[in-house]
């Protein structure tokens, strides 16, 4: 009798509903919507606001042809490669590996000070970062002090900037998970090696990293997710600027959408982060499933 | 030598928050850390008034709790038949729930605008609630279905025996047995709707809705430049109440937030 048990099936999951609504409505209709308005020259205000055209594949050839897509692409990898898969989880991994060696009050102060950096509201941590890389903000005071020369980092190296404001935000996200992985690796392979006369860089490249590449693999799916999505650090930091020079695809859509108001164009560019966003998040999901037998 | 090296990188970690605290004390307070040459309150007092710390902080506030109170109420539900029911439904609906957290939230943000003006939902408190509650829930889902999978199915069994209904008992037995995970479910969709600026910036427009992440930064972005010490001093207050539930979390069970942060931003 199918057509009761398949009742009671949909009884049962009835309480799901708010939950898949609120998913259908806010979430998963966005993302349509954009794939549908990047197709419309839909506009922020004037008459394409109220009745956007539809104009096929154009926003898409615009933006092949436009000098600042490449840039803002290759800022974004440039972005997410320094702050998140080099940044983030080797000062992640070398925090947690330290931390297991040093004296357990030094461990918990600057376990302390990296989380703080984490748990601030974005627009604190933002300004925060803002002083601090600007030009007579406290970078520059300690170079002054060192005798070096100041560097107008906003400015004349924007990226560089950002990338470490961002690993200094984040960082405390690898450390925890690394130091959760770190505390599940067994006391007996390390210490085999150690009776083995294996040093301490030996154990940690031959020992535990493999045991933990599970971890380390997950970790970098999901910094890199994050990293892809930051926003406010750039934009209270640079804004973009100066001429583009530091615009991420997140950067580069609002300004469309929101500063040329072309918000067609600027989903067209939303779009393409939501595909790559897509991608990594089906990587991250193939690789939970791996590990789970 | 561990002892060195970890000093060093958390000093490195602590000086841009320096800032914060020195120049919040410092009525001359600019861009660089130094020590206030005379200490004082000046710059919290001039921050401390309605419109510019307390109507944004109480919007804050709404924002949060009612985005706290929805996503629990919503992820509650949706955990119990995941917890409790095997269904080939299941494991793809949770597989579907975790590729959501993967979503680049800012990516989708113009999109939501043009939802929001199709609408006519934009600048509403209630409905950037529902979206930031629907960003929050796949988290909260799949958190509160492994609180939920943690309290034993003959806990329940026996209250059923007692005549209980299935809402009863979820409400009477399995619910307070939940109440400290249900409580870092909450406190961490809390702390990610109180911190958020990107969302409430571009769906709230007038100033009677904004909350502080949203105040601080149009208040200060045309002020910053003669009142950085007020800047440092609002940031603080604003800070103060996710810092002190992130510690609440921290004490109990720090794991569980530092696996629900893989969702932020």
């Amino acid at each position: 009798m199918p057509a009761p048990h398949h009742r009671r099936q949909f009884a049962r999951y009835l309480p799901v509903l708010p939950a898949v609504v609120l998913l259908a409505v806010f979430l998963a209709g966005p993302v349509l919507w954009a794939f549908q308005a990047s197709l419309t020259n839909a506009g922020l205000t004037g008459r394409h606001a109220r009745n956007p055209e539809w104009v096929g594949l154009e926003n898409y050839q615009r933006l092949l042809q436009d000098p600042v897509f490449p840039l803002s692409l290759a800022l974004t990898v440039l972005f997410v490669g320094g702050s998140a898969i080099l940044g983030q989880n080797i000062l992640g991994l070398a925090l947690a590996v330290l931390m297991r060696r040093a004296r357990p009050a030094v461990s918990a102060a600057v376990g302390t000070a990296v989380v703080a950096a984490w748990v601030l509201p974005e627009i604190v941590a933002a300004f925060a970062a803002y002083a601090f890389f600007s030009n007579d903000g406290t970078i520059n005071q300690l170079l002054g002090g060192l005798g070096l020369a100041e560097v107008d980092w906003l400015y004349a190296m924007p990226m560089v900037a950002l990338i470490l404001a961002n690993v200094w935000r984040g960082t405390a996200f690898s450390m925890l998970v690394y130091r959760a992985a770190l505390g599940g690796v067994p006391a007996e392979l390390t210490e085999a090696a150690h009776m083995d006369g294996a040093g301490a860089w030996q154990r940690l490249v031959f020992i535990t990293l493999p045991v933990i590449r599970g971890t380390i693999a997950t970790n970098l799916m999901l910094i890199t997710l994050q990293t892809l999505a930051v926003f406010t650090l750039i934009w209270v930091m640079t804004a973009g600027g100066p001429a583009n020079g530091s615009s991420t695809l997140p950067v580069m859509a609002y300004q469309e959408a929101f500063k040329f108001g072309d918000i067609g164009y600027g989903t067209a560019v939303a779009s393409v982060l939501i595909l790559i966003g897509a991608v990594f998040g089906a990587a991250y999901l193939r690789l939970l499933r791996e590990q789970k037998p | 030598m561990a002892d060195a090296v970890l000093l060093l990188i958390g000093a490195c970690f602590v000086l841009p928050l320096l800032w914060l605290v020195l120049g919040s004390l410092d009525p001359a307070a600019g861009h660089g850390t130094k020590l206030p040459q005379q200490p004082a309150l000046d710059n919290f007092a001039a921050v401390l008034t309605p419109e510019l710390l307390f109507r944004p902080l109480v919007n804050s506030v709404l924002l949060s709790v009612g985005t706290g109170a929805v996503t629990l109420a919503a992820a509650v539900l949706a955990a119990y038949p995941l917890s409790r029911y095997r269904s080939r439904f299941n494991t793809p609906f949770l597989y579907g729930i975790l590729f959501g957290t993967c979503l680049p939230v800012t990516a989708i943000m113009v999109p939501v605008y043009g939802l929001f003006v199709q609408l006519q939902l934009l600048d509403s408190l209630p409905a950037t609630v529902l979206f930031l509650s629907a960003t929050s829930l796949p988290m909260a889902i799949w958190m509160t279905r492994n609180f939920m999978d943690a309290v034993p199915l003959a806990v329940e069994e026996a209250a059923w025996v007692d005549g209980a209904s299935r809402l009863a008992a979820l409400r009477s037995i399995v619910l307070p047995l939940m109440g400290p995970g249900l409580g870092v479910v909450f406190i961490f969709v809390f702390i990610q709707a109180w911190g958020n600026f990107f969302v409430p910036f571009v769906l709230l427009l007038s100033e009677a809705n904004q909350p502080a992440a949203v105040s601080i930064f149009s208040f200060f972005g045309q002020n910053g430049a003669v009142a950085y010490g007020q800047l440092a001093a609002f940031s603080i207050l604003y800070s103060l109440p996710v810092l002190a539930l992130y510690v609440i979390v921290a004490r109990g069970s720090g794991n569980s937030l530092a696996l629900s942060g893989a969702v932020r931003g």
